[in-house]
């Protein structure tokens, strides 16, 4: 075939026989509009309630949810923005990190103006460990999935909490692989159904027997149906200092709540145990707190916010970490999902107290403090010496 | 609470506030989603069939609409409804293929007294179904007060022609300079029907020490206004005042600032807060240089030889009793005589019965009032009916032509020999608008956006020439910027319980924070228990049957933006967006079988 040579073969452009001088729709956006949803409309209610920094709830969302109509994560997103509208968090001291996943896109749905920062699947925990040694000032916010932190990120995610994290780690937990269309994750139970009708035949990871078991300060499970419990929970693990973990579970509208599955709307909600409820207490405007006596513990954490954790299974003591795990243990045989604050140690510490570091976040450091000069340094070698 | 009942007709109705707030129930959101699409023709004959009088009410509505407006409680000012109204009017093509043709006649003779909006709402519902219509005016046009009382820089002629020939040309016999001055004779001619749209044609007298003296110079506002109407009266002194505080004292200034007036001040009694006229006629009069002066009663005409020479006022305050009620007392402070050429008395308007003889049959109450079911519009004499300001007092336009789609609906029932106190039930269309995964076949684009302003004529140009439209209405572009504003109201949220999975998608997306899933409860307490406050308890709360886990759904109606975005992000399609159309019944609609609900 001959090469072409040039002004036998130039195109010419335009003169098409339909006459129209642009392909398409004339005017219209092509491309960037097949993804497009409706807009949230920037109007609010006239008169919805301010926080202390002069916020509304609204000023803590993010973008608008691609996620399926109905994900239990948009629930999650929803209580994560009231937590922290109710604590009053000034967006910018937030760094929110997570992972890949449904569950890790969700960052982009709330706190619109905090730090983010979208990790490599399952590294979500190594690289928020290391934004906290950097900077101990933000508040971290480190989501996940359970694919993203029980099997690709499981061993990154024993880590993080085995060392003290000050974070709250929150699990969006499905128990199925929702991008790639509904396989059994690791949290998958085992004798559930998937939607074509497999039953589960390996054994789940409880991420939160886990996580007691690896030394995690504040231990919780939660549903995202179930706002009242979860909101003061994600509230009461950010005022915590140490390693929260909240392990929420989140039916999977497209490929997991039907029958047989045990992380569905119906399933989760006829088989919910719930320890306790609480409310969070911060400063200034303490809640009365008029519930029967005897029901209702208070907590008070390290940084003087007290948790009101009102009973429902009198017997159970969110101090024991052993008892907590064998509590679990024990429903989780007869099938029940328990959630609630099943643990905390008001008193914990974290890793920059393990490690000593120093108060000031390393992007304060001025030069001298970081190098200090040759005298310090003879005093030093003297030392080993 | 029990669950709503949406299929009662009036449950959606009041959702769409605008409609619901019109007498005529113009569906209004209809008519701004076509106008938007550039559809003005059939932006008018929407309009037509529910209000008659488009293009005029499209100037000189008194707007009970925009109050209602939910655009007003989620952003400052209401949609303009009403200068959109205009634009239908003004842009649409020829209409005359779309009326009513002049049917064939049936026989029956219905008389009219009185060629105004009730007399022409009723004569337009009834021609076409083959009535012979006479309608009896003492003025030699139709269109009664709006031709005679309204100035014609806020209505000219053209728009009065059109409207009322749109009527008269449904084979309508106008015998026009024809006052009726005997119901008794009236009756003798055998009608089949009489209905009075005779409206209140007496302006009110203000009988203080003065007013017979200097009654050269002192003038009621209303008879004024037709005489300058007629152009029997072409100028007025340099100094006027006019007493007043509604529309007609509106009307008053502005004719009078525009025939020599130019020092023209309205005084009224009340505060300017809680003056009867509409605030942008207000705001258009105090743009032509016309002070507004406050809680000031006028207790003499001040003359000298028989020549007016001012007003004296007391100055008075406000107060309010234990229960509320207002009451003007005297300030303390000293008289204040404000000097004056004329005097214009805008005081209020009277209705006058001098021509019904006591024995027709027409029963009158102790206001002099004819006793008229506020129904039916029926008069003791079961052949005659009252409509408009002739009814029930003065009023606005609309009201006139909502009472006379009521009139008219009896007469033709009585006529067809049916009872006509059984009212048949509106026709209700509802109907979901998804047209895919994310397409409405509305646009719920909501967006923050100002109310858009009218263009006015230069004021030194308007001043000079008394017919010179005021208002110059909306331009294409300025009309599809403001039609955009509208929400959409008539596309109804529609909960279908037996769908929903309760996954709260709804309650996370919707914007407004009107959806709560929670225990039920009176419906006192539900409003305590809402996600968002609820401020208007006016506004209906749409409460489901109980749901799986015990709870119901709530939505506070107050101020959805009917975006959509619950049904769009509901999974089940539990949330539907559904077109909400209702069509009044009026003469001639057909199963009139049940009867009506409180619509």
């Amino acid at each position: 075939m001959p090469a072409l040579v040039a002004g036998i073969h130039a195109f010419l452009p335009g003169h098409d026989v339909d006459g129209r001088d642009k392909p398409g729709h004339d005017g219209l956006g092509i491309a960037g509009d097949l993804m497009t949803y409706i807009a949230k409309p920037k109007f609010h209610h006239p008169s919805l309630k301010k926080n202390e920094l002069g916020y509304t709830h609204r000023d803590y969302e993010g973008k608008i949810s691609t996620l399926c109509a109905g994900c239990g994560h948009d629930s999650i997103t929803a209580s994560i923005i009231e937590a922290c509208y109710e604590l009053s968090i000034e967006p910018h001291r937030v760094a929110k990190i997570s992972g890949i996943g449904c569950s890790s896109k969700t960052p982009d749905y709330f706190l619109g103006n905090s730090h983010g920062f979208n990790s490599v699947h399952g590294r979500m925990p190594s690289v928020l460990t290391g934004a906290n040694l950097a900077n101990r000032d933000l508040i971290y916010l480190g989501v996940s999935g359970d694919g993203d932190s029980a099997s690709i990120g499981f061993g990154q995610f024993a880590h993080s909490i085995r060392r003290g994290v000050n974070m709250t780690y929150i699990v969006e937990n499905n128990g199925v692989y929702g991008l790639t269309k509904g396989q059994f994750s690791a949290t998958a139970d085992r004798g559930s159904k998937s939607k074509k009708g497999v039953t589960n035949t390996d054994n789940a990871i409880d991420l939160v027997a886990i996580a007691l078991q690896l030394g995690a300060t504040f231990v919780a499970r939660s549903f995202s149906g179930d706002k009242t419990q979860l909101v003061p929970l994600i509230a009461a693990a950010i005022r915590h200092k140490g390693a929260s973990f909240i392990d929420v579970i989140s039916p999977c509208i497209a490929f997991n709540n039907h029958a047989g599955s045990t992380k569905s709307f119906d399933y989760v909600r006829e088989h919910n145990d719930a320890v306790n409820r609480l409310d969070v207490l911060v400063g200034r405007d303490p809640i009365a707190v008029d519930y029967a006596p005897g029901t209702v513990q208070m907590v008070e954490q390290h940084d003087g916010s007290k948790i009101a954790l009102r009973k429902i299974d009198a017997d159970y003591d969110p101090h024991d970490r052993l008892g907590a795990q064998t509590f679990l243990a024990r429903h989780a045989a007869k099938g029940q999902i328990v959630t609630g604050l099943l643990y905390v140690d008001p008193d914990a510490e974290d890793l920059h107290e393990h490690l000593n570091t120093v108060e000031t976040p390393l992007n304060t450091l001025e030069a001298d403090t970081l190098c200090p000069g040759s005298a310090v340094l003879d005093k030093i070698n003297a030392s080993l010496r | 609470m029990k669950p709503t009942d949406i299929a009662a007709p009036d449950y959606f109705h009041k959702v769409v506030d605008c409609q619901w707030a019109c007498p005529a129930h113009t569906p209004v959101p209809e008519y701004i989603r076509l106008i938007a699409q550039g559809r003005y023709s059939d932006a008018y004959m929407i309009n037509w069939k529910s209000n008659v009088f488009p293009g005029i009410l499209g100037r000189t509505c008194d707007r009970p609409c925009e109050p209602a407006c939910r655009r007003g409680r989620v952003e400052e000012t209401p949609v303009a409804i009403c200068r959109l109204k205009r634009v239908a009017a003004d842009f649409k093509d020829d209409i005359k293929q779309r009326l009513p043709r002049p049917a064939a006649k049936n026989g029956k003779r219905v008389a009219f007294v009185g060629g105004g909006p009730a007399s022409l709402t009723v004569a337009r519902d009834l021609a076409p179904l083959g009535y012979h219509c006479t309608v009896f005016d003492g003025d030699p046009e139709a269109g009664g007060m709006m031709r005679t009382q309204i100035p014609k820089f806020r209505l000219p002629n053209s728009v009065i022609d059109e409207e009322t020939g749109y009527i008269l040309g449904l084979g309508v016999e106008f015998k026009g300079g024809h006052r009726i001055e005997s119901m008794k004779a009236l009756l003798g001619e055998k009608y089949d029907a009489i209905f009075v749209g005779s409206g209140a044609p007496r302006g009110r007298e203000l009988d203080i020490p003065g007013r017979k003296e200097a009654a050269a110079n002192i003038h009621i506002g209303i008879d004024w206004l037709s005489s300058v109407s007629f152009g029997h009266i072409d100028k007025i002194g340099k100094r006027v005042i006019v007493l007043g505080g509604g529309n007609t004292a509106m009307d008053c200034c502005r004719t009078a600032r525009r025939l020599g007036g130019e020092s023209v001040k309205v005084v009224v009694r009340s505060g300017f807060e809680e003056m009867k006229a509409s605030p942008w006629e207000k705001e258009d009069a105090l743009h032509e240089d016309i002070p507004i002066l406050n809680y000031m009663v006028p207790v003499a005409f001040k003359h000298v030889a028989g020549k007016l020479i001012g007003v004296t006022f007391q100055k008075v305050k406000a107060e309010y009793d234990a229960k509320g009620r207002r009451n003007l007392v005297p300030s303390g402070e000293p008289d204040e005589t404000i000097a004056c050429d004329d005097v214009l008395v805008a005081v209020g308007q009277e209705n006058a019965f001098p021509w019904i003889e006591q024995d027709c049959g027409i029963e009158f109450d102790k206001w002099h009032m004819p006793k008229v079911d506020p129904k039916t519009f029926v008069s003791t004499n079961p052949k005659v009916f009252f409509g408009g300001d002739a009814a029930f007092g003065p009023k606005n336009i609309i009201w006139a032509v909502a009472q006379g789609h009521d009139a008219a609906l009896s007469i033709h029932k009585m006529l067809s020999g049916e009872d006509i106190t059984e009212r048949p039930l509106p026709d209700v269309q509802v109907s979901s608008q998804k047209m895919g995964i994310h397409e409405w076949s509305y646009d719920n684009d909501i967006s923050i956006d100002k109310r858009y302003k009218v263009p006015h004529r230069d004021k030194v140009v308007a001043l000079k020439d008394i017919r010179a439209e005021v208002e110059l209405g909306y331009d294409v572009k300025l009309a599809l910027g403001e039609a955009e504003r509208c929400l959409n109201c008539d596309v109804q949220t529609v909960f279908s319980t037996s769908l929903c999975i309760e996954c709260d998608a709804c309650v996370d997306i919707c914007p407004m924070d009107c959806i709560t899933f929670t225990g039920n409860g009176e419906e006192s307490d539900l409003r305590q228990r809402l996600k968002a406050p609820s401020p208007h308890p006016d506004q209906d709360l749409y409460v489901s049957s109980d749901l799986k886990t015990g709870r119901v759904m709530v939505k506070d109606e107050d101020v959805c933006l009917h975006c959509g975005l619950c049904a769009e992000r509901c999974p089940t399609g539990a949330w539907d967006m559904q077109k909400y159309f209702i069509e009044m019944t009026h003469a001639g609609s057909t199963c009139p079988t049940r009867s009506r609900s409180a619509a």
